[in-house]
């Protein structure tokens, strides 16, 4: 018979109090877990998200520059304003300038450090989901995934188009979730709601002309339409007045305004117009930019911001240090207080042990007496100690991805993360980019690293108990 | 076989004086001999058997089991020692409540290299005449099946020597000549010398050989004295 069956018996003999410590056990190794592989979760979005197939965001000159990050990478928090399209069209070249009534023939200012730039225009929703007004470009010129190289897909239809022979300002494409939530498909139409989720439905109908393929990004869990419908639709003419114009840099297109106010307040107003509302009553609520080179990158962003019109962010740079800042040390202190479950369920393993030792001592010193010697009678006490906090750990693995899978639903509808019972946190290397700090890097690796972690509080705990149990007075117990 | 010459041993008591148990000149036992030492409670023969199976160490003296002495050894010697030469039979059985009839007498045979036997631990439980029992715990055993399971336990190293510490005191009276037999019956088998402790004259009158420990222990003759 091997040390461990016999140690196994002695669990058995004792069944509740056995049941009751690897229960505990159980309980501290499912947090852990289910935090490891929230963990995972958020840092593997953070870092698919942060490779955005853009590397800045041109918004409006108030708020914060992280509220500008979540709400056109993430599509959360409220839009904090809006900037001229003017200023959008001086990212683009004067080819494309000169599609535009009563814009001035040249390149935009900024156009030559720009590869892409995409309007963005929030503000509307269909369900509780984000309506985005943009261009075509949006999935045509941007690319997805951690390498920033995944084209977008669709799942079904196809892109949007700027006009089109059908429906002509009024193409929509839904993020898969979207879609799948709503059980909207190719060839319906859509009404987005205005300001907020169930605000007032607009008039005008959007046909779906596709559904895009998930990608894990928030782009899965957005609606979205074509910019030049977005403009037409009721309320989205911006009073000009609203602009806040930095002094010298739209001036020139600021003498037009009153002029074309009055020929919007004339214009018969029919539901689907043909022609495109007029630039200068257009607003953006951000502008995503790749520019030509990283190098540029950083004296666009001073000549932005000089500008006073609008600002530039650097959105991996917020993204990161959101993460640096706020969501690590959160994980990090969670992750701390599962790391003492387990250890309190550590010492309940010790004092169930240990309170049985005086049951449990007249058993050693029987073995003892048929010939075991002090180290065999201590090694059992330990296996038995291993064996619980194993016994424990297995239960709670099981429990914490239980856990996780069961939530899976919820998870992939908030994240687009899609996280099943199998899948395992992943690895510290994606992980330290975002925690760094040599606190924290040593503690936590992957799932696995639990088990030889939960080896080691086992010998701890069992350890005494071992000692108490080499150390029985034979002839006194017997 | 065995060979008790001066052994002396008293226990430290809690108000720190000194309690003189044993004081043997001279105590033998040849091969295969089977013995019974009679005492009234109380005047040290659990101590002696202890002191036999290295249990506890003797103060002073030598403790010869063929041919090596039990005092000299190291612990670990002397647990290896024990679980290759000795048996004991316990006056509370001491079976380990959690394991079965078998898994008890297997129990035995762990501690000692080389002797796990699976097959003569069937064996054994057969002689004693409880193989129908054998998946049973000690809760599901009568006292008297339990010593006999203990009996079995005893043998299951092929000792050279049982010691029997009253074995009958907690088994009701009807199976009480029962487990003599067997127990005398098996090392008779076996060849296993047999040193049987009792309080009790009627268990004494069967063996040939009868020593009564206040006799041979000098602690014991100046206590019955005075
Ligand atoms: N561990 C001990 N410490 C102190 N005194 C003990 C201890 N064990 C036994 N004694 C005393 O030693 C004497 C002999 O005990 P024991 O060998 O158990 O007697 P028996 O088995 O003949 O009844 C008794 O007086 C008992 O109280
Ligand atoms: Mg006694």
């Amino acid at each position: 018979m091997s040390l461990w069956k016999i140690a196994w018996r002695s669990i058995l003999q004792r069944g509740l109090a056995s049941a009751l410590t690897t229960l505990s056990m159980a309980l501290g190794v499912m947090l852990v877990v289910a935090v490891l592989l929230l963990y995972g979760i958020i840092s593997t979005q953070f870092q698919n998200n942060s490779s955005l197939g853009y590397n800045m965001i041109v918004g409006p000159n108030k708020g914060g520059k992280l509220q500008l990050t979540l709400n056109t990478v993430y599509y959360l928090s409220e839009p904090v304003g809006i900037i001229p399209y003017s200023y959008y069209l001086e990212f683009k070249d004067a080819q494309e300038r000169s599609r535009y009534d009563g814009v001035e023939e040249r390149d935009g200012k900024f156009a030559a450090f720009t590869a892409a730039a995409i309007p963005v225009c929030l503000g509307d929703y269909l369900g509780r989901f984000r309506v985005v007004g943009t261009t075509p470009d949006m999935f045509e010129e941007l690319r997805y995934g951690p390498e920033a190289n995944l084209e977008y897909e669709f799942a079904a239809g196809r892109n949007f188009q700027t006009r089109s022979e059908e429906h002509g300002f009024f193409e929509a494409v839904l993020g898969s979730a979207v879609a799948r939530e709503l059980g909207i498909s190719v060839g319906e139409t859509i009404s987005p709601s205005h300001g907020v989720p169930g605000g007032h439905e607009h008039e005008q109908k959007f046909t779906v002309v596709g559904v895009l393929r998930p990608t894990g990004t928030p782009n899965d869990r957005a609606a979205f339409i074509n910019v030049e419908g977005f403009y037409l639709m009721a309320d989205h003419a911006t009073p000009l007045e609203e602009f806040e114009m930095g002094e010298n840099e739209v001036a020139a297109e600021s003498e037009e305004e009153p002029a074309a106010t009055a020929k919007k307040s004339e214009a018969p107003k029919s539901l689907y117009p043909t022609t495109p509302l007029p630039v200068n009553e257009r607003a953006v609520s951000g502008v995503l930019v790749r520019t030509i080179s990283p190098l540029v990158t950083a004296g666009l962003v001073q000549q932005i911001d000089r500008g006073r019109t609008a600002q530039a962010v650097l959105p991996v740079r917020e993204i990161y240090n959101l993460f640096e800042n706020i969501v690590g040390p959160i994980q990090a202190v969670l992750l701390a207080l599962t790391v003492m479950i387990c250890i309190v369920s550590g010492l309940s393993i010790l004092v169930s042990i240990y309170n049985s030792m005086s049951d449990r001592r007249h058993e050693i010193a029987v073995m003892r007496a048929l010939g075991a010697s002090r180290t065999v009678v201590g090694s059992i006490v330990l296996i038995e100690a291993i064996l619980l906090s194993l016994g424990g750990a297995a239960l709670g693995f099981v429990a914490g991805h239980g856990l996780i899978a069961s939530a899976g639903g919820i998870i992939e509808e908030r994240t687009g993360v899609q996280i099943g019972f199998f899948d395992f946190a992943p690895p510290m290397e994606d992980v330290e980019l975002w925690i760094g700090g040599p606190l924290l890097t040593i503690p936590i690796s992957t799932e696995l690293w639990v088990l030889p972690s939960l080896i080691l509080l086992a010998i701890l705990v069992g350890f005494w108990p071992a000692v108490e149990a080499y150390r029985t007075d034979v002839a006194r117990s017997l | 076989m065995l060979l008790l010459e001066n052994v002396k041993k008293s226990y430290r008591e809690p108000d720190g004086g000194v309690l003189p148990v044993l004081d043997i000149p001279r105590f033998t036992v040849d091969a295969g001999e089977q013995m019974v030492l009679v005492g009234r409670s109380g005047c040290g023969k659990t101590t002696l058997l202890h002191v036999i199976a290295g249990i506890s160490r003797p103060d002073a003296g030598r403790v010869q089991i063929d041919g090596r002495d039990v005092a000299k050894l190291s612990e670990s010697g002397a647990d290896n020692f024990r679980a290759a030469m000795l048996g004991f039979i316990f006056q509370t059985f001491n079976l380990l409540p959690g394991f079965t009839a078998l898994e008890n007498v297997l129990l035995g045979m762990t501690f000692a290299r080389r002797k796990y036997n699976p097959g003569r631990a069937r064996e054994l439980l057969d002689r004693v005449g409880l193989s129908h029992r054998s998946h049973h715990k000690p809760g599901q055993l009568s006292v008297g099946e339990q010593q006999r399971v203990a009996v079995a336990r005893a043998l299951a190293n092929e000792p050279k020597l049982l010691l029997a510490d009253e074995p009958t005191a907690n088994v009701d009276p009807g199976n009480q000549q029962n487990i003599i037999d067997l127990i005398r019956g098996v090392c008779k088998e076996e060849g296993v010398a047999l040193v049987l402790v009792t309080h009790g004259e009627e268990v004494a009158s069967q063996f040939e050989r009868v020593d009564h420990l206040e006799e041979i222990n000098l602690v014991g003759k100046r206590m019955s004295k005075s």
